[in-house]
Formats: structure tokens, sequence, C-alpha cells
């Protein structure tokens, strides 16, 4: 049992879920459900954040000029910004718009998903030249 | 097809993920190498691709998936209105699904499906068939031509492109607008919604239009607009055709396009029939090939009826529609696309482990415009499932940018990059 917990910790994938294992013997099937609920909720952050919170390189690399790498992320940092933007107290060029849509516990657990994944530097992507036989 | 020695570590891991089932762990950990079943992916978009990646991932390996996917390539949509500006290449937008397959241990199989039978769970290919515990298509669009009929063909389409999925098209278009001579006049169109990116067809205006203002201001875009007025961003479209681009711009309300003269470049509507240089027609579309040869377009006999917990077909067992082929009220946009494949391969994580897929899910849609080579503005919304109307509705504090801007360019760029991350690696 204990083997298996330190496994799934390693893997890593599902850190949240081993943290919540890894504190009681059996897992709660509501606990559960709240993970699978959180880490499709925090996918969708990837669009501009990247996989699991890790962004992708791009030709804009300053904190102002391209979104934030969320993996690793310190959870209170992030709680304390989202709370700000869903208040107005701070103001955000797009992320206002996410955060008041967030429930208080929805950017709690955001906070704490992102900030147990690992930060991975990412392979890049590269473009490449379209193919003559491309259909459309 | 095969499973991996490093499986029975990872499926320890998917227990724990999935324990709901009550199966012990270490009745899964000692248990011969498991196989929870084949999920079949059609199209390998930014629905099929991003769902074949998280089905992989959040199965930790035990989901074997195959993608059938015609294309070598996969060209983004997103960003293609800028191959018409100028800004980007074709080139700049294209991909390709090695580190994909290779990161996620996917099969992969370059081929077309020519049937489909949700009753034996089973699909034919060009070269062979294929059964499936799980089917998800993602067809994208097919375009619908019985009002304009003389569009069909592929001659006729090398003159007249629609542009609407990126490729040659997409540089067909931009050849024949730098062809065009100064004080030409580029016609295009915007078809009833829903279509394909609500907002595209006038960020497409917003482009030629920045094209023209740089290289030939004394050229026109005239916008026909099958709808009562500008569907996505209007207020901020508005401005950007009768401030930025004013003089070049003609925007045309309640103007759909009933008839093209291919030969003569002329393209009729209702009251006028307008002559043109070069001629964009975005033609009205349904659920791509895959979903109307499983019967699974219902809606309006073009879009496809989903339970949108799991984006499983009302009309099919085991099978789930994801992408611009839904019906539903979000838009069609290559977000929605990524976000409606993960809230699906979530739930066939859960369903094939015998458990309950989440029954709130919730997420974000975040679209930028750009209207020039740098600047762009935002349309942005989380939505969440509402269990008494069973649909996903837009939650508090959506809305759009108060002005576009050189900043939400660079956002618009980072978006570009971390999708295509997301997708494709």
């Amino acid at each position: 049992m204990k083997n298996i917990m330190i496994t799934v910790m390693t893997i890593g994938l599902l850190s949240p879920i081993a943290v919540f294992a890894a504190d009681s013997a059996s897992l709660k099937p509501d606990a559960l459900a709240h993970q699978v609920h959180i880490r499709s909720l925090a996918a969708s952050c990837a669009a501009c954040h990247g996989t699991q919170g890790n962004a992708a390189a791009g030709p804009l690399v300053s904190d102002t000029a391209s979104t934030t790498a969320l993996a690793g992320v310190d959870k209170n940092h992030i709680v304390t910004k989202l709370m700000a933007y869903k208040s107005g107290a701070s103001t955000a060029t797009v992320m206002h718009r996410h955060a008041k849509g967030l429930s208080d516990e929805e950017i709690i657990a955001l906070a704490d998903y992102f900030s147990q994944q690992s930060a991975n530097p990412n392979a890049t992507l590269k473009s490449q030249k379209l193919r003559a036989d491309h259909a459309h | 097809m095969h499973t991996r020695r490093r499986d029975f570590l990872k499926l320890a891991g998917f227990a724990a993920a999935v324990g709901t089932t009550g199966l012990s762990f270490s009745a899964h950990a000692k248990a011969k190498i498991p196989h929870m079943g084949r999920v079949v992916v059609i199209g390998g978009g930014y629905a099929g691709a991003t769902a074949a990646k998280y089905l992989r991932m959040w199965s930790m390996g035990a989901i074997e998936v195959v993608v059938i996917e015609p294309s070598q390539q996969f060209v983004s949509c997103p960003l293609s209105n800028l191959v018409l500006g100028g800004s980007k290449s074709i080139d700049e937008l294209t991909f390709g699904y090695d580190m994909l397959k290779a990161n996620h241990g996917i099969d992969w199989v370059q081929d077309q499906v020519t049937a489909i039978d949700v009753s034996a769970k089973k699909i034919q290919l060009q070269r062979g068939e294929m059964h499936y515990d799980r089917l998800i298509i993602a067809p994208g669009i097919d375009f619908i031509y019985d009002s304009l009929p003389m569009l069909q063909s592929a001659e006729a389409q090398q003159k007249i492109p629609h542009a609407w999925k990126a490729g040659w098209q997409t540089v067909n278009l931009r050849k024949q607008l730098e062809a065009m001579p100064d004080g030409g006049v580029f016609v295009m169109n915007v078809p009833a919604a829903p279509y394909r990116c609500p907002p595209g067809p006038y960020e497409r205006a917003a482009q030629v239009a920045y094209y023209f203002k740089q290289h030939k201001p004394k050229s026109k875009v005239i916008v026909l607009d099958a709808n009562a007025e500008i569907v996505s961003k209007k207020g901020l479209f508005t401005k950007v055709f009768n401030e930025t681009y004013a003089g070049i711009v003609d925007y045309r309300a309640n103007s759909m396009v009933t008839a093209v003269d291919v030969a003569a470049k002329s393209v009729t509507t209702e009251f006028d029939t307008v002559k043109a240089d070069v001629i964009n027609i975005i033609p009205p579309q349904r659920a791509g090939k895959p979903a109307q040869m499983a019967q699974l377009n219902n809606i309006d006999k073009r879009w496809c009826e989903v339970d949108f917990l799991s984006y499983e077909s009302k009309l099919a067992a085991n099978v789930h529609v994801i992408g611009d082929a839904v019906s539903a009220a979000l838009p069609k946009s290559a977000h929605m696309a990524t976000n409606q494949a993960k809230i699906c391969a979530n739930a066939i994580v859960q369903l094939m482990a015998g458990a309950l897929p989440d029954a709130n899910p919730v997420f974000a849609n975040t679209c930028y415009s750009y209207v020039s080579n740098d600047s762009a503005m935002h349309v942005a919304n989380v939505y969440r499932y509402d269990a008494a109307k069973k649909i996903m509705v837009s939650a508090e504090g959506g809305g759009v940018s108060a002005a576009p801007s050189v900043l939400e360019g660079s956002y618009a760029t980072s978006w570009a990059n971390n999708i295509w991350s997301d997708v494709l690696t």
C-alpha cells in the first residue's frame, strides 16, 4: 500500500490525489470527484497557461507581454491574485473575466492544483512547411 | 493493441484517481497489466487531438487511443486571417503530429472513415476496419452548398475560395489579394449563425482592410452579412470598421448571398448584385462528414445533440461528439473545442472505470481577434453546467475588451503558442 502511494507521488501526474491519499488510508469519493472536477477545469486554462500550467515559450517572454506559467507557483500567490481580480481590487486585461466566473472554492482548488504541478521545460513545437498534398 | 510494461505502474496511479470503483489498490497492483479498452477518435483537429492526449494522460495509459486523421499536418484556423493580412505565413501555422504521438503513445492511422456502424461498434476505413469500446467523433465542419451549388466544384473554389479551413485555400486567397490592383473591390460574406468561429469573418474583413490600407488604399472591402448585425464583438468591430478602416470597409447587414457568378465575378443578395475583383464566400456549415455517416446531426440536420456531462451523443450510446459539430449555445471556437475534448476525455476515463463523470463541468473560453498586424481584442467567458437546464451557461464576469491593443496582440500570440503546444505536444 505504502509503496503504491509513493509510486503515485513519483508519477506526479495526479499529485493532489497523492496528497489526499497520503493523508488517509482510504480515499473519500467526494474528494476524488472534486479532483476529477478540478483537473478538467484546470485543463481549460491550458490555452493560455500551457498543459498543467507549463506555459509554452513564445516570442514574447516578459511578464507583461505574455501569459504566465502557473506550474509550481505558490498557492497563496495565485489565490491572492485571482481574488483581487475577482473583487476588482486589481485590474487585469483579461483574467478578471475568468476570476469573476469562478467560485472562491474553485479559485483555491485551482491554486492548489497549479502549485503542485512540476515545472517542466517544454520541448518546443516547431512549425513546418505546408505540404503540397494537403487537402484544403 | 499493445500495453507497455510501464503502464503497470501507471495503472497503480490510475486506480487512485478513480478509486470510486471500490477496487483496492493491491488488487489492481497485482493484476495483470490491465487494459481499460479502446477509444477511437475520428479527427485530429483541435478537438480530436486534445481528446486523444488527455485520454492517455488521465487514464495513465490504461486506455488505448487510436486517432483516424486523413491529413499529415495540422493547420491552425486561429491566426489564419493574418495570412490574408500579410503578417503571417501559412507555414507558421502548420504543424506535425509527431510530438503528440510520441509523448503520449497514441496510435495514429492516416486514413479516411467511410462508414460507421454504431450498433456493431465498428468503423470502416479505406484500408480496413476497426472496433472500438467508445468512439469520439471530432469531425469539424462540412460546407452546405444547397443554396450556392455553383461554388461546390474544386474549379470554382480555385476562383472563389472559402478559406474557412486553413490551408491552400488561405494561400490562394492571399495571392488573389496580392494580385488585385489598387482601387479593386474585395467582397466577402458572413453566413447566418451558427457557423465556425463567430468573430472570424469580421476579423478577416479587418485583416484585408489592414492590408489594403498599407498597400492599396483606394481599394474596398464589402462585407455581406446574412445576419441582422455583427455576431460577435459588435461594438468593437463597428468602431474598427468605421474609424480604423473608414473609407475601406463597407459593412452591410441583412445581406444573405443568394447567388454567385463565378465567371463574371459578381455576388448577388436579395437586394443587390455586387461586382468584385476578389471574392471570398464562406458557405453555411454543418457537422463534418463522419458525424453525418453516423447520422448524429439531428439538430436542423446540421449539428449534433449531446449530453454536456460527457459529450455522448443523444442518439448513439458509446459515441461522443466534440468540437464545432456539437449543437450548443457555445461559440464554435478552438478553445471551446479543446474544452469539450477535455470534459469528454475526463468523462470517458470515469465511465470506463465504472465511475460517474464530473457532475459540474466548468470551463473558460478566451478568443482574440486581430484587427491589424499587432493589435487584438478579446471576448472571454467562463461557462458552467446548469443541472436544471442540462446545458452549459455563461457565468458572471464575461465580456469583451474596451478597445483593441498591442498588449492583447501579444497575449493573442501567447494564446496561440500555448494552445498549439497543449494540443500537439
